[in-house]
């Protein structure tokens, strides 16, 4: 690790202390923590240490780590990006070929059972063939790489759950870095791509605790990934009053009203966009008059259409009753006919009944 | 030559009831229970077993097993629950005497079920397991050999109309070839009531009718429909059938009973599988075409408070509704309607052959505490119904209860105050 | 299938599970109705004093008012009833994302209720269920008639309301999980619909036209 701190790094870059206690104090708040912890986490951030970061790119679009790079400005939360020593990312690295090799199998080895190991992107399982990186597969690269890690964040819904690879039909057998990795800390930032400030949020914890944050039973921090969409939106008010837009461009579109009914994905999917939101706080998807895709849930992409509501069923229902129609129609007639014979042969096999049958009768004539 | 009568052939017989009506009705009871407030021997015992939809458990049974594919997967994999000769025996009380066929419960069923038509249909098969009681059975059999169910002879009907054409000195006409109407007669009316009979020469000798009755087919009353055998119904029916069409009349009169109403004016062309060549009209309705036509000429009004209590097979099942209170506005001034009354009203609690079932005794003076509940609440001094056996068992429980309210057939008030001419 | 997280069970009750519960259902109402309807009447011989169709229609719509005498001998009965079947759809079908469900699948819609209105419909619905419950644990007539299915179709029809109060105050996390746990409820009463007396709500049209028809035939008021 390098012997800069974070504060000495950021008062570099030109930002004030007034600015970093703001940080620090936005930050507190953002992972749930009492106020009295903020001098702490100002405390433990000014002294913070350089970690060596490996980032692993497997199958992916570098969209995440477009999310995390292309600020406008730079931000306090690039600068802690920029504050870590990422000793290998292979799409921002000036190296290539065997000197990029060369600086992952350094790094690990510098800082053996310290390095963290971030990677995006899914791990196909099928054929190794399917995404190599210097001759070496994924899978082998992940699993040489977090051999001797500290800990290994999934940053995107591929790393995360497989994401768009792992969608139906899945082709290359891809998996999450959670099927692969069981033995390390891992941490999962969901997201296609996640919030900026959720990953920068997660390594300023990491940074000044030198712990992972508290995971949800999907792995992903609850601080961050604890509330829907829905329960923090600020259209909620007119899904409980029943005020719906009922297309992009319809008059419940323009006054801003509920997109449940255009398909927003926001009930079921847990993020922070409605808090912290994108770009500098500008906006975010469902301010901006498009529903909630529920990009960092699971399966999200096999989850049907992004503009059909949540309660719409998805599978191809039209055709199964289709064939349920025709089944049932036969099946009931058969079985209609088979009661009409049922109660013809009953009629034909019936016995007139005559009052000397009653055995009251014939014991009576017996007696007689 | 008897035929044998055991289970299989009552559950043959209960197969052959099922139809799309009873179907529908089995698959849409809920056990809501509300049939059970409807029916008087549920509310004057307050025990479930006479619940209306559990009396026709036999029927269900038979129904889930033979005509859903559900109840026959049921049975091939031994889970379902069989008819058996114990169950019947169990269930006989509960068809016969605790049952009038009353056809309340049909009416308050919220999911529209005609729960009476279904306990009618077990009747098949308890007399097809040889499970109809004593009573009916005897009842049933005088019918057929004597042409009676109370073993009334054409002489004793001869020997009542010799004595009312003495007293009187009206003609009471018998085997008038091409009358008009042919009337029918209860064996309870001859007996007990013949004032009916004289009533209605009377009262057709005032409009001009050109009526008979037939010594052949006298008879109204149908203990086949009664002990619940489609096959002795029949065979009576087809009497009264015969006897009409021998004389070649134009109308039948149903007479002043139930069951008797029912059995030949809406069974019997089902039952001997024709239609009629002849019209059936109940009195009631006769005497309310006289009346509207201006041919009934009544004088004089009843003053005694009274009311009327309608026999269910002429009222609720048989849609004689009307008639009845049109004819009381003519001759009653203080004429008060108990509380359920019409198509709603409480049965006697002797019809559908409890009455003639002695078994069913006290369990149906048990049920007349309803009719005495009814009754307090009018406080009359007279009742009148139109229902000859409904007159003996409304009698017979008042006084038993100790009340001192004569019962009159609407028939015979109507006739005494015809005007003298 | 692979139930291994809450969204792949929700994929699964909005895709299949959906499916195979409503094929079953369609399947197995068809066959009942079927069963019944061809079976048939004997053509009735005796002169009709009145017509079916009418008659038969209006009997339909009549025994939804239940009598004044029925009424007097169990409001109870007849209050929660009335209660409940309102409530239960209310709840099913003014329900703005019931009606998205009834719009993409029949193709038919129609406004629906705010949602605290229709929240307030399924507590009360609930209530009134749990009342009836044990009403019928309790009277004698009830008791003496129920049997395993009427409680089995009771915890069914209950389930479908108690799981969609969970699912929209998310008082079960994650939320794919409560809304996954409602459609597989919702699925269960679909299945079990066509086998029990939840038929009634098919049926009961038949069974009163039935009724009303016959009626109408002998001039009685339906």
């Amino acid at each position: 690790m390098s012997k800069q701190s974070l504060l000495d790094m950021l008062q570099q870059q030109g930002i004030t202390r007034r600015g970093f206690l703001k940080y620090c104090s936005a930050l507190t708040s953002l992972m749930a923590l009492p106020p009295s912890m903020m001098p702490a986490v100002a405390a433990a951030l000014e002294t913070a240490r350089r970690p060596s970061v490996i980032w692993l790119s497997f199958q992916e679009c570098t969209g995440c780590t477009e999310s995390l790079t292309r600020s406008h400005s730079p931000t306090i939360e690039g600068l802690i990006f920029n504050h870590i020593s990422l000793d290998y990312h292979h799409t921002l690295q000036a190296a290539s070929g065997t000197a990029a090799e060369q600086a992952r199998e350094q790094a690990m080895h510098d800082n053996k059972g310290k390095y963290l190991v971030i990677v995006d992107g899914s791990i196909p399982l099928d054929n190794p063939g399917f995404s190599t990186i210097a001759g070496i597969s994924n899978v082998d690269m992940l699993r040489e790489t977090v051999a001797n890690a500290h800990a290994v964040i999934a940053v995107g819904t591929c790393a995360a759950y497989g994401g768009l690879p792992h969608a139906s039909p899945n082709p290359t057998g891809a998996v999450s870095v959670g099927e692969l990795v069981k033995d390390k800390p891992l941490i999962n930032i969901p997201g296609c791509p996640p919030v900026p400030t959720v990953i920068s949020g997660v390594l300023a914890h990491y940074l000044t605790f030198g712990s992972i944050p508290e995971l949800d039973e999907l792995g992903r921090p609850k601080v961050f990934y604890g509330q829907s969409i829905h329960d923090r939106c600020y259209r909620r008010s007119f899904y409980d009053k029943g005020k719906f837009a009922m297309s992009f461009d319809d008059e419940g579109a323009r006054k801003g009203w509920c997109l449940y009914r255009l398909g927003c994905k926001g009930p079921m999917t847990y993020n922070a966009c409605a808090t912290l939101k994108w770009n500098q706080q500008t906006s975010w998807p469902v301010e901006s008059g498009h529903g909630c895709l529920g990009c960092s849930e699971p399966d999200f992409w096999d989850a049907g259409s992004f503009y059909r509501a949540l309660s719409i069923p998805d599978g191809d229902y039209a055709k199964a009753a289709g064939y349920a129609v025709a089944a049932g129609v036969a099946v009931g007639a058969v079985a209609g006919v088979m009661n009409r014979s049922t109660k013809a042969s009953a009629v034909s096999q019936h016995s007139p009944v005559s009052v000397d049958d009653f055995s009251v009768n014939k014991n009576n004539n017996q007696e007689g | 030559m008897t035929t044998q009568l055991n289970i299989a052939k009552g559950i043959n017989a209960l197969k052959e009831q099922i139809d799309a009506p009873t179907a529908a009705f089995f698959s849409s009871c809920v056990h809501c229970g509300l049939c059970a407030e409807a029916c008087l021997f549920y509310t004057e015992t307050s025990d479930p077993r006479y619940t209306p939809i559990n009396k026709v458990e036999p029927l269900k049974r038979v129904w889930e097993s033979e005509f859903t594919l559900w109840g026959k997967l049921k049975k091939v994999l031994g889970l379902h629950k069989p008819v058996t000769d114990e169950l019947l025996a169990e269930w006989e009380p509960l068809i016969y005497d605790g049952c009038t066929l009353c056809g309340r419960c049909s009416m308050v069923c919220p999911v529209g079920n005609d729960i009476s038509t279904m306990i009618r249909k077990v009747r098949e098969g308890m007399v097809a397991s040889d499970h109809a009681p004593e009573g009916l059975v005897g009842a049933s059999t005088r019918a057929v050999k004597i042409g009676s169910p109370m073993g009334v002879r054409l002489k004793a009907l001869e020997a009542q109309i010799r004595h009312i054409e003495a007293d009187t000195g009206l003609t009471i006409p018998i085997d008038v070839q091409g009358a008009d109407y042919m009337a029918l007669l209860s064996s309870m009316e001859i007996i007990n009531f013949p004032e009916y009979i004289e009533s209605l020469a009377k009262i057709f000798k005032q409009a001009g009718i050109s009526w008979t009755l037939s010594s052949e087919a006298f008879e109204a009353t149908n203990s086949g429909i009664q002990i619940g055998s489609s096959d002795i119904a029949r065979e009576l029916v087809q009497r009264v059938v015969d006897g009409a069409e021998k004389l070649q009349i134009k109308y039948v009169i149903s007479p002043e009973c139930g069951h008797a109403y029912t059995a030949i004016r809406w069974d019997g062309p089902n039952l001997i599988g024709r239609p009629y060549p002849f019209k059936v009209v109940h009195i009631l309705e006769l005497l309310d075409q006289l009346r509207q036509s201006g041919r009934l000429k009544t004088s004089g009004q009843y003053s005694k408070r009274l009311t009327f209590h309608d026999p269910c097979q002429i009222v609720r099942k048989g849609g004689v509704e009307a008639q009845p209170r049109h004819l009381l506005g003519l001759v009653a001034s203080d004429f008060v309607e108990m509380a359920d009354h019409g198509k709603m009203n409480w049965c006697c609690g002797g019809g559908g052959g409890v009455s003639a079932n002695e078994r069913a005794d006290e369990i149906r003076l048990t049920a007349f505490k309803r009719k005495k509940a009814q009754l307090d609440e009018v406080n009359v001094e007279v009742m009148v119904t139109a229902c000859a056996n409904c007159r003996l068992v409304l009698e017979e429980g008042l006084e038993e209860n100790n009340m001192d309210i004569p019962v009159i057939g609407l028939s015979e008030l109507i006739s005494d105050h015809l005007t003298e001419e | 299938m692979d139930i291994s997280n809450a969204n792949e069970f929700l994929i699964w009750t909005r895709g299949s599970g959906f499916n195979i519960a409503v094929s079953i259902f369609i399947i197995g109402v068809l066959i009942r109705i079927l069963e019944i309807v061809l079976l048939g009447r004997k053509q009735d011989l005796a002169e009709p004093r009145g017509t079916e169709w009418g008659p038969g229609f209006k009997n339909i719509l009549s025994r939804s008012l239940v009598d004044k005498g029925t009424f007097r001998r169990s409001p109870f009965v007849v209050v929660v009833g009335y209660i409940w079947h309102i409530g239960f759809f209310v709840c099913l079908l003014l329900f703005v994302p019931h009606i998205e469900l009834l719009h993409a699948t029949l193709g038919i819609k129609w406004p629906g209720l705010p949602n605290p209105l229709v929240d307030s419909a399924a507590a009360v619905t609930m209530f009134a269920m749990l009342a009836l419950l044990i009403h019928r644990l309790m009277h004698p007539v009830m008791k003496f008639l129920s049997t395993y299915e009427d409680y089995l179709v009771w915890l069914l029809t209950f389930l479908p309301l108690l799981t969609g109060y969970i699912a929209y105050h998310r008082m079960i996390n994650p939320y794919p999980a409560a809304l996954g746990l409602h459609l597989l409820s919702v699925e269960l009463l679909l299945v079990v619909f066509p086998f029990t007396k939840l038929m009634h709500a098919f049926t009961l049209f038949l069974a009163r036209w039935y009724t009303g028809a016959m009626m109408g035939r002998k001039g009685i008021e339906s």
